[in-house]
């Protein structure tokens, strides 16, 4: 079967815009308007989050848009109803992202075979141990073709790294540095040691940074170090400002590309 | 033993550690370091040594008469309220504060719902002269104000947690996101035995000192070293899990965990986990918890603050699950009457934790002849204003 995400990485060396989204924010039934809008605006892939009541990893940005998706009725049955014929729309890569618990409470089985019907080609779920995920869940992912994607950060050991990178496929998720999402204060782009270290690694997987970055500035950076950057909390500040989605959208598309 | 945690962190199917990458590196260097800490001679020799002198352990076995000849079974307080600072959370604190300063750690952080464990992280903190910063919910602050004043003279800095229900399941996530983003100079003091592996463990080996007090307390009150009962209540459940440690594998001795009801179990206003919970993952752990059909994490709800968490330590997850422990739960109600009820028998002002505890002790079925343990976890000063409120003592 087709792997979109590997398919990406083959065609898009560098540059790379990854875009992160609460669904359920601003409204219940943006998820596939914004979907449809970010690529048309150019994005390579998008992360879809699945909002949770605790989400431990983020910063208050990605809390605030939760709690209102959550508010709004967001669900993953709904998400998933909500996705889909989205396959009948566009090919762009799309991964899920969000916490180990409601997943688990959906069933991690039944997730996956409904992630891989709809045409979802990865997973990310933060709090979900790569042993654990080694142990129980990885067979279950790899039955359904979805990428399971894991993050290393500046504490990360090599060795570590490396058995991230061989239990993983899609990409390695790079978070910038010990910090929640949606920090501002480009501590995001400074830890080029570290980028490089794994990059002089030669992991099987391509790189993507993520966590911090925020505007053109930090984008650009990013992506002299890693194969592109993920964007997350400052689009969300971007979709909840006023006026119309689409325009919010491209506008800000264009202010991280230009 | 049958009931510990096993290699990978886990009590039966209940525990690990489901922490994002970010918080891998510190906890398994908790885990690489803890056992072997914790068991040197040199620190066993400065925790022990300010146990005795500057918590005033051990604390007594109190026999009561008139609370017993009221049940008509024989009944032992554990008078862990005698501790500082008025509850066992010091216990637990002072042995995690020695075993920060042993890997080098130089900022405490701590969460906290009722104040309690953060008084006693505070203290020794000030003891350690170690920087301490307590997260509590915003909504927790404007209700507990005697301690948020305690920790903030004791040089602690409190930041309200703003998130979500702004309770303590909040102020445990704000504590989790500062250690995010302090990995590498920062310690974080567990209030309880929950979070992820090492911690339930920990907690509960720091605990312990109260059941094995009991044991030779015991042995000399009643010439032998073990009670038919042991009762306690449980919120995250750390008093729980150190009265009943060191019987956990003697079956001749039954556990009973006590928790909050609220206004009832099936009122939609109650704390109690075991029987309104379903497995899941909160906080690091694998356990029970209370939570909607999507798996969004539940408001639990208890007149005791201590008592008011959605999870339940994985051990006590595992203790319910396996028949170990039998699990009772009260009602915020019978609690209030049961704090009465001690005051007036025994001269004992209890906290509203410990008499949940208490207001269990007539549904247990211990016989005359029967030998009942009470772990008294704390002191009611903290909740004398409620007491003042429910009870009408402030002259209305």
């Amino acid at each position: 079967m087709e792997n979109r995400i590997k398919n990406l990485f083959a065609e898009k060396q560098q540059g790379l815009l990854s875009v992160y989204f609460t669904a359920g924010y601003p409204n219940l039934e943006d998820t596939v308007p914004i979907i449809l809008e970010l690529e048309k605006n150019g994005v390579d892939l998008i992360e879809v989050g699945m909002p949770f009541s605790d989400p431990l990893a983020d910063g208050p940005t990605i809390q605030q848009s939760s709690e209102i998706a959550l508010k709004n009725g967001m669900t993953i049955p709904r998400l998933f109803q909500q996705l889909q014929d989205i396959r009948k729309h566009t090919q762009i890569p799309l991964v899920l992202m969000g916490y180990l618990n409601p997943v688990m409470q959906y069933g991690v089985e039944r997730f996956c075979q409904k992630a891989k019907e709809i045409g979802i080609d990865g997973v990310i779920l933060p709090d979900l141990p790569l042993l654990d995920y080694v142990r129980e869940y990885k067979s279950v992912f790899e039955e359904n073709s979805l990428s399971k994607i894991f993050l290393v950060t500046p504490q990360t050991p090599e060795q570590r790294i490396r058995e991230i990178d061989s239990h993983t496929n899609g990409f390695v998720y790079m978070v910038s540095s010990a910090s929640t999402t949606g920090s501002t204060t480009g501590k995001a782009v400074a830890n080029t040691d570290y980028f490089q270290r794994v990059s002089n690694m030669g992991l099987r997987n391509p790189g993507m940074i993520g966590f911090g970055i925020h505007n053109n500035e930090t984008f650009a950076q990013a992506c002299n170090h890693a194969k592109g950057a993920i964007i997350g909390s400052a689009f969300i500040k971007a979709l909840g400002q006023e006026g119309e989605l689409e325009q919010n959208i491209s506008s800000f598309i264009q202010s991280i590309r230009n | 033993m049958k009931y510990a945690v096993d290699d990978n962190g886990f009590y039966g199917k209940f525990g690990g550690a489901y922490v994002p990458e970010m918080l891998y590196p510190n906890v398994e260097e908790l885990r690489q370091n803890y056992l072997k800490i914790m068991y040197e001679p040199a620190f066993q020799e400065e925790l022990q040594g300010l146990l005795k002198d500057y918590v005033g352990r051990p604390t007594p076995l109190y026999f009561a008469k008139r609370l017993s000849e009221k049940y008509n079974t024989k009944i032992y307080l554990k008078r862990e309220d005698l501790n500082h600072t008025g509850a066992h959370k010091i216990n637990n604190t002072m042995g995690q504060i020695l075993l920060a300063k042993r890997l080098g750690k130089k900022r405490i952080i701590a969460e906290t719902g009722a104040g309690q464990h953060g008084v006693a992280t505070a203290t020794v903190c000030a003891l350690m002269g170690l920087e301490c910063i307590v997260y509590m919910g915003e909504v927790d602050i404007e209700r507990q104000a005697p301690n948020v004043a305690r920790m903030k003279m004791l040089g602690a800095t409190v930041v309200p947690a703003i998130s979500g229900s702004r309770t303590l399941k909040d102020a445990t996530n704000e504590a989790i996101r500062d250690w995010i983003n302090n990995p590498e100079n920062t310690y974080y003091i567990i209030g309880s035995v929950v979070g992820p592996h090492p911690y339930p463990d920990m907690v509960t080996r720091f605990q312990a000192v109260i059941s094995e007090e009991m044991m030779a307390q015991l042995q000399e009150k009643e010439g032998r070293d073990y009670p038919d009962y042991v009762v306690a209540c449980v919120g995250g459940g750390s008093n729980a899990a150190g009265a009943f440690y060191h019987y956990l594998d003697r079956p001749e001795v039954k556990l009973v965990a006590v928790e909050a009801a609220g206004m009832g179990i099936d009122s939609g206003e109650s704390a109690a986990t075991s029987v309104l919970g379903k497995e899941g993952v909160i906080h690091g752990s694998r356990t029970l918890l209370m939570q909607t059909e999507d798996g969004q994490v539940v408001e639990p709800y208890s007149i005791s603050a201590g008592l008011d968490y959605p999870g339940v330590g994985p051990l006590h997850a595992h203790l319910h699950q396996s028949g170990r422990a039998i699990f009772k739960s009260i009602t915020d109600e019978e609690a209030l009457q049961a704090v009465l009820e001690l005051t007036k028998l025994e001269g004992i002002i209890p906290a509203l934790e410990s008499a949940h505890a208490l207001a269990a002790l007539d549904r247990i079925g211990a016989k005359p002849d029967e030998v009942v343990v009470l772990n008294l976890s704390g002191r009611g000063d903290k909740d004398l204003a409620t007491y003042l409120k429910r009870f009408h003592f402030d002259g209305e």
